[in-house]
């Protein structure tokens, strides 16, 4: 499930909305927030591509649910302007086996950052990609 | 024939263009890609031709990811954005 949202999120409900009765033996979950970016000017922006954000979310999802045997994910991610140290994005995952959740939780937010259309803004500047991201990335593709 | 393709530019890209998004009118034919469509708008100056020639300036068709070689049909939407970073 994807949410692209600029209110904050509460991660013990997000939890709970992850497990299942009986089989949910495992949930792993990330949470990314906002860096100090030692600017006096803390204005943090994301901007991201409305439409385009949404089905890159749901397909990284649906490719994690084929890769793993998960029982449900949550994806949230926060837009427009933030503070340093709020909340932008929580992964959720629950599963059987706790190795399949840890994969598919890192595996989801590794293609996040190299694929899902956000653009970070720490005052006036444009962050730049991270080449240590692509090879995140990289490290999931299947032969 | 004349048609309308809709393009959006985000992020620093949209800032040093001056321009978020534009609703642009040309001929175009069943060959028309994604490289003549740089190429148009690279021909509008150099700030244009820098930063949509760049290699480091991705573009999306009707929101998928794409090459140069990607057809571009009437009513498409196009984007051209810099590097990803969410998360």
């Amino acid at each position: 499930m994807i949410s692209i949202q600029e209110h904050d999120f509460d991660i013990a409900d997000e939890y709970s909305s992850l497990l299942r009765k009986n089989n949910t033996g495992a949930t792993v979950t990330f949470v990314g927030r906002v860096r100090d970016f030692a600017q006096n000017d803390k204005q943090f922006y994301l901007q991201h591509y409305p439409g385009m954000t949404e089905k890159v979310l749901s397909e990284i999802e649906t490719t994690a649910h084929t890769r793993w045997s998960l029982i449900a994910t949550r994806i949230i991610h926060r837009v427009g302007h933030l503070q340093v140290d709020d909340q932008i994005v929580y992964v959720g995952v629950s599963s059987e086996h706790r190795k399949d959740a840890f994969q598919a939780c890192e595996y989801i937010i590794d293609i996040l950052k190299t694929q899902a259309p956000f653009w970070k803004k720490e005052g006036e500047r444009w962050v730049d990609a991270k080449t240590s991201d692509n090879t995140a990335a990289d490290k999931w593709l299947t032969d | 024939m004349k048609s309308h393709i809709q393009i959006l530019y985000f992020a620093s890209l949209g800032e040093q263009l001056k321009c978020d998004e534009e609703n642009l009118t040309l001929d175009i034919d069943e060959n028309f890609n994604v490289r003549a469509l740089k190429q148009h708008l690279s021909e509008r100056g150099e700030i244009w031709q820098k930063l949509i020639l760049s290699s480091s300036t991705r573009c999306a068709v009707n929101q998928t990811i794409t090459n140069d070689d990607q057809i571009i049909k009437i009513n498409d939407e196009v984007a051209f954005f810099p590097p990803v970073t969410g998360g």
